[in-house]
This record gives structure tokens, C-alpha cells and sequence, in this order.
């Protein structure tokens, strides 16, 4: 398996996600959309919740209960199965979450085009932003994954995401008001994309102006064993940079610098706490108390004291 | 859709920005045009409207409300949640 180095863990810690474009192969694709099935024609009168009930419940893709253990719950041979074996994502899985990673869900995503809506009388609209599962105050992370079997358009919606936003502890889609992010990304991509996602990072479906149905399938796993240094752990973290008065560019590949990069929609003062909470995730993640970048949490932490 | 009373429509454009003050940078944003003639939605546009909510003022939007400025908790002072600086606009088209 292929590991993730320092600079993808301090990346995906910064951001939120990882992106791997046309990950998996074409073979593995074909049979990912042949297992998924193909949505029935749109028919007038027909309602677009029976539409998708109908590809559920014919899709080759198994149901599977939560808590089952990741590597055995997909038939052998299938495409998911094959999916999960490739080096790059059992590379993934293991920086990420660990040994053992368990199964929480998984879900075919498929986005509509225009004409099922008018059929079935309902509207064509993306989908609100926002954070899945419930309010989360865990400094650990389950990790979703998102598969692109095809290719994908801008015109046909695409996932849409906020970089950087995973460490903030909000409730689902109370952020819906939430129209538009300065920095959102919007997923277009070649077939056999793959995007890992930090659970809390916000996010929505795109509303699809093509004539073809756009399909993503999702999949939920959270570790069971250790979290910590599961990954490609290079060196000792850096010494710290010199910070504020520094004459000319550092370099960017730092773990530290990383972790200091800013997102376009960071508040100015709570774009500090960011930086703070990427900290500690960092500490977490290395089993490091001591670890900072640029000094944020040392300056906190010096203890008020009186020295005689 | 139901018959349109008579009187204006509102339309409502909320402006998040870096920081407290209203000439800050706007970092996000939403548009509801109560008129119909435009329906705005999640990831329609990827450039604000406005470079900040003193633009949007010179251009006619009227501000309603401001969210507040709340002290930190203490033991939660790095808890981090929703967009801290959330300032509401509104138009009317017609008469109201």
C-alpha cells in the first residue's frame, strides 16, 4: 500500500480532504456503473423520491450494517471491493484512519437532470451546504469517501465544498443559509476521482443542467484502533520559522506552513483560532504535546507565573 | 403557483464579512429575490456580489440587522461554529 506522507496528513488536517484524480481504473468504473444500475426513464407524473426508491432497490450495491468491518464488507470481486484494494487507497484508509477501519454507511448519490424534476413536478435546486451526521465535538475524525465513477462536468453539478471548514462543530444543514463561501471548490473531475473527506467538512450536491444523471457514491468508516502515526511519519517536526517580520518567502512544503495557509473565507480573527485547532489536531494526530507552528498555542500555554 | 398578492417583494441579501465592521471583506453570501425573477441557490456563483457591505450600502441595499458581538465562554474560547459576522440587506421592488 502506498502511505500518505507528512505533507498530505498536514494537508488534509489544514483542508479537510484529499483528492485523488482518476484514481481508479477504467475496468473498475465500467463496473462500479453496471453493479449501480441505471435510473428508469423520467415519466410524467412520476415522483422523483419513487424514481430513486425504484434504482435503490434494483442497484447490485448490497445493503450493509453499520459497525461491520471495512475490508469484509463488500463481495469479493465486486467493484467497491476491488475499489479498496488498490494500493492508493488502502494507503489512504490506513494514514487516515488506521488498521481495522469499520464500516459506518455508504450511499449512491445520484443527481437528477432537469426533465425528471419537470416530470415529477418537483424543483431543480442544489443542494443546502452542510455537515454530515449531528454536532460532533470529537477531536478524532471518520473519514468519508467520495467516488466519482464517471466523469464530471460543471454543468452537471458536482459536489461542492468548503475547503478548510471540517473543524468547526455545527449542526448539519443549520449552515444552509449559507448560500456562498469565498474559496468553494466544485467537483469536476475525470472518471474514477476519489475525494476523502474529514466528516465535518461542509459540503453539497450541485444542481445538474445536464441531460445525463450524475452519479457519486459515498462511503462512511471510522477507526477502531490507533489514529496516531499511521502514516509515511517522516522527521521530527520543524523548528519553528521566524514569524511576522520575515524578509522574503519561506518554503511552502512545511508541515508548518501547511498547517498556516489560509483558506479565502477565514474570518481575521477566527482565522486565527483556525490555525489553533489545526494545531491540536496536528498534536493529536503525532502523539506530539509539544508541537506547535508559528507559536500560536506556546503563547498560550505559558502558565501565568510570579518569579521571585 | 398561488395567485401573487398585491404590494412589493422584498428581496433579502445577506453579506458575511471578515470582521466586525461593515467595510470588511465579505467571505460569503446569499441572495433570496422575493420578486421571482431569480432563484438564487447553494454554489450559484463564486464571486460576491459585493467587495464588501459598505459597497452594498452605496448601491442601495438596506441594512436590518447586524449579529451581535458576544463574549467567549470561558474553557470554549477556540470553539468554532458558524459565520461570526452575518449582516442582513434588504430591496423593495414596488411599494409595500
Amino acid at each position: 500500500m502506498t502511505l500518505l506522507s507528512d505533507q498530505q496528513m498536514a494537508s488534509f488536517v489544514a483542508r479537510g480532504f484529499l483528492r485523488f484524480e482518476a484514481a481508479v481504473p477504467e475496468e473498475i468504473n465500467a463496473q462500479f456503473m453496471a453493479e449501480a444500475g441505471e435510473a428508469p426513464e423520467a415519466r410524467p407524473e412520476r415522483k422523483l423520491r419513487a424514481t430513486y426508491g425504484s434504482l435503490l432497490a434494483e442497484s447490485g450495491i448490497p445493503e450493509i450494517a453499520p459497525g461491520t468491518p471495512l475490508f469484509q464488507a463488500y463481495p469479493q470481486g465486486s467493484a467497491v471491493e476491488r475499489l479498496l484494494g488498490l494500493p492508493l487507497v488502502r494507503g489512504a484508509i490506513r494514514s487516515l484512519v488506521g488498521e481495522d477501519p469499520v464500516f459506518d454507511h455508504h450511499f449512491l448519490h445520484v443527481t437528477f437532470p432537469p426533465r425528471y424534476h419537470e416530470a415529477g413536478g418537483g424543483e431543480n435546486v442544489s443542494q443546502h451546504t452542510h455537515q454530515d451526521s449531528t454536532i460532533d465535538p470529537r477531536l478524532s475524525f471518520d473519514v468519508q469517501i467520495m467516488y466519482y465513477p464517471h466523469a464530471v462536468t460543471r454543468e452537471m453539478g458536482g459536489t461542492r465544498f468548503v475547503p478548510g471548514t471540517h473543524l468547526r462543530k455545527v449542526s448539519e444543514v443549520a449552515l444552509g443559509r449559507y448560500q456562498n463561501i469565498r474559496g468553494q471548490q466544485h467537483m469536476v473531475c475525470e472518471a474514477g476521482t476519489l475525494l476523502f473527506l474529514h466528516h465535518g467538512l461542509w459540503h453539497g450536491g450541485g444542481v445538474n443542467l445536464s441531460d445525463g444523471t450524475r452519479t457519486m457514491f459515498k462511503i462512511r468508516l471510522h477507526a477502531s484502533r490507533s489514529q496516531q502515526r499511521q502514516w509515511d511519519v517522516g522527521p521530527a517536526a520543524d523548528a519553528q520559522r521566524p514569524i511576522f517580520l520575515v524578509k522574503g518567502r519561506q518554503p511552502a512544503d512545511t508541515v508548518a506552513a501547511i498547517l498556516m495557509t489560509p483558506e479565502p473565507w477565514f474570518e481575521q480573527d477566527t482565522g486565527r483560532l483556525e490555525f489553533v485547532n489545526r494545531v491540536k489536531l496536528w498534536r493529536y494526530l503525532t502523539d506530539d504535546a509539544t508541537y506547535d507552528a508559528d507559536y500560536w498555542l506556546t503563547r498560550l500555554e505559558h502558565a501565568p507565573q510570579v518569579f521571585a | 403557483m398561488t395567485e401573487k398578492r398585491g404590494g412589493g417583494r422584498q428581496k433579502v441579501m445577506v453579506l458575511y464579512l471578515a470582521n466586525s465592521a461593515l467595510d470588511s471583506p465579505v467571505v460569503g453570501w446569499a441572495v433570496y429575490d422575493g420578486t421571482g425573477e431569480r432563484r438564487h441557490m447553494a454554489g450559484d456563483s463564486d464571486t460576491p456580489p459585493y467587495a464588501t457591505g459598505l459597497d452594498a450600502l452605496k448601491d442601495g441595499w438596506r441594512l436590518f440587522q447586524a449579529s451581535q458581538l458576544l463574549p467567549h465562554h470561558r474553557g470554549e474560547e477556540h470553539d468554532l461554529a458558524y459565520l461570526k459576522y452575518e449582516f442582513f440587506f434588504e430591496q423593495w421592488i414596488g411599494t409595500p
